[in-house]
């Protein structure tokens, strides 16, 4: 059994310095929830940085390619025509749909990536048992929450929540 | 509504009015959604509905009998099928621009306009890709314009530009929809979170997807964000450019430019500009979103509409002095025909709509004034709906040989076909402003003051 403690903040300063404390006092599967991304908050839970760039660039690689590619092999293999007596591998015709192809694959790479990343789309969490977390986090509401394998970490960790100041902190269970 | 503009140059221009907290953001701009339709929106909704279906009549009548009946002719065999394709297309690049490149350029008076900016782009793309897809003639082929396997074993011309047109409106179209789409997920958590129904609950609930806000998927979040931007702005350049190359690339007097693909793209945030500014209007008085959509943000939009409009005005120019300068007759006729021949009318509501009233965006009275600016915004419509007529039909009824000159005029099924797509366009946007937040919650929030945390010095 899993459980997570959720404390709430007052305000995107608040939540900055818990989520500080939080990653000094040693948590390692903790979260800063906010209606909106608070600045400096990556450094301040010391997160290393997004990989999703990397994704995205095989992603628009692989459009590039494909994209090119099947140009190419159309106007040579598929269907060759002759068209105004150029080339039929003319690859200055194939730049725009190169492009258009690199920059779909790419963007596609970026949502589905994203979700991969975030776990999306999650049809269940725990955290929305906490009742103000479900009605408050993503419009007004700034929390913190703790996970933790073991249901007796409960009562420490509501006591590292409150000793840094959050108020309606309650766990939740699976 | 008072004046909002920084007088002191170096203080910042505050964005939202009406002292609102976070709490007071998300329940001003929820509440259209949560509260019963006003009566305006049924009756709003009721006659964009009926142009629909007048589109929908129109289609199924242009299948049963062909393309005969609309106006086409042997010279001039592009007509308003596709004056209304680039027409629709160009009104859709306002809103990626405004997501992408204005992001990217950090302009965060954006955060308000964007989210209703990108739904008109979308519902203006869907517009747009009707018109191609009919003017093909036989409807149920238009799968040759994708390189299908089939069993003759024909593949499409990938050397022929409205091919690349077809790859550039599909691709625009997929990541509009994909960059709308993840701006709404913590919005869609925002209504899942406040729904009382069971049914808006669970509808909101799978597409939020489980959002929680939590830092760990913002950095995540922003990072898509940033590369969809970035991703963005390229294409939105390069889809009017491939668009204009649908002309600009054949031989045709009048056509045969290589000013287009700028000129065009000019001419496309010009005229989605100004739609955005006509709908913005309408929507802040209709709907009470003053505070959040200030006078600054239109005066905003309006600066940019007086930009793009000043361009479009010396494209006109640069097209008359470049066929002139050319020495090749052929061109020079073209562009004298245009402004003096059997389309002159055409031509000089064009130059008056684009060129002359939005440079009136000049004076600060006027760039302030709601209905002086929602004229010129419709003017601008208008005229940018001329410019494509133009451009279309004067070059083709007059082409190299007299002998084949000849004279395009719409018919009733053309008309009827053109009113109807603002029917499509309506009344998905009269949906979208009734169920989905026409201002982006998170992204408005994020560039409030309070959202910013003060505490740097501590733990470092």
């Amino acid at each position: 059994m899993a459980i997570s403690v959720i404390g709430e903040f007052k305000d995107p300063t608040e939540l900055l310095r818990a989520a500080k404390k939080t990653n000094k006092a040693g948590y390692k599967t903790f979260d800063a929830h906010s209606p909106f991304p608070i600045h400096g908050m990556d450094d301040a839970m010391d997160l290393k940085g997004s990989v999703l760039g990397w994704i995205v660039l095989c992603g628009g690689l692989t459009g590039c390619v494909a994209g090119f590619g099947l140009q190419a092999w159309v106007a040579t293999e598929a269907y060759p025509l002759v068209i105004s007596g150029k080339p039929l591998f003319s690859y200055q015709a194939f730049v725009p749909v190169t492009f258009e192809v690199t920059v779909l694959f790419a963007a596609f790479a970026a949502v589905f990536g994203m979700f991969g990343l975030n776990k999306l789309p999650q049809l269940y969490n725990r955290l929305f048992k906490h009742r103000d977390f479900s009605k408050k986090a993503a419009s007004h509401g700034f929390f913190v929450s703790i996970a933790s394998e073991l249901d007796s970490d409960e009562a420490s960790i509501v006591d590292f929540l409150k000793s840094i100041g959050a108020t309606n902190v309650s766990g939740v269970k699976e | 509504m008072n004046r909002v503009i920084a007088e002191d140059p170096s203080k910042r221009t505050t964005l939202i009015l009406g002292g609102h907290d976070f709490e007071g953001i998300s329940d001003l701009v929820v509440k259209p959604i949560e509260t019963k339709a006003p009566k305006w929106w049924h009756i709003a909704l009721a006659f964009s509905f009926s142009l629909l279906m007048l589109l929908l009549s129109m289609i199924g009548f242009l299948i049963w009998e062909g393309v005969g009946v609309w106006g086409l002719n042997n010279p001039v065999s592009w007509g308003f099928a596709i004056v209304n394709f680039v027409f629709w297309v160009g009104i859709g690049h306002a809103g990626t621009l405004i997501s992408a490149i204005l992001f990217l350029f950090r302009q965060k008076w954006r955060t308000s306009v964007n989210r209703f900016a990108e739904a008109m782009t979308i519902f203006a793309v869907i517009c747009a890709l009707v018109f191609p897809g009919i003017h093909v003639g036989r409807v149920w082929v238009a799968y040759f314009m994708f390189p299908i396997p089939n069993q003759m074993s024909v593949w499409p011309n990938f050397r022929s530009p409205l091919l690349w047109d077809v790859f550039a409106v599909s691709t625009y179209f997929t990541v509009s929809l994909l960059f709308w789409y993840v701006g709404l997920i913590p919005d869609l958590a925002v209504l899942r979170d406040r729904a009382k129904t069971k049914i808006k609950k669970v509808v909101y609930g799978i597409f939020a997807m489980g959002w929680t806000g939590g830092n760990r998927a913002w950095q995540n979040y922003e990072r898509a964000y940033l590369l969809l931007a970035a991703l963005a702005a390229p294409l939105v350049l390069s889809v009017h450019s491939i668009v204009s190359f649908d002309f600009a690339v054949s031989q045709v007097p009048g056509w045969h430019t290589t000013i287009f693909p700028p000129y065009f793209v000019a001419g496309a945030i010009f005229s989605g500009f100004a739609m955005v500014v006509t709908l913005m209007i309408l929507a802040r008085q209709l709907f009470g979103m003053k505070d959040i959509m200030t006078m600054h943000h239109l005066e905003c939009m309006n600066k940019i509409i007086l930009a793009t409009g000043t361009m479009v005005g010396y494209a006109y120019g640069m097209e008359f002095f470049t066929a002139w300068y050319s020495g090749n007759e052929y061109e020079s006729f073209a562009f004298v025909n245009r402004a003096f021949g059997p389309y002159a009318w055409a031509y000089w509501i064009m130059i008056s709509c684009n060129v002359l009233f939005p440079q009136l965006f000049w004076f600060k009275k006027i760039r302030t004034s709601i209905p002086a600016m929602f004229v010129i915004s419709i003017t601008v419509n208008i005229g940018m709906w001329f410019e494509r007529f133009v451009i279309t039909v004067t070059s083709l009824s007059r082409d190299f040989l007299p002998s084949s000159w000849g004279y395009y005029s719409p018919t009733w099924v053309d008309l009827c076909t053109f009113l109807g797509s603002f029917g499509l366009f309506f009344t998905l946007f009269l949906l979208f402003l009734k169920f989905l937040p026409m201002i982006a919650i998170s992204e408005v929030k994020g560039v409030m003051p309070e959202a910013h945390a003060h505490d740097v010095k501590e733990g470092h």
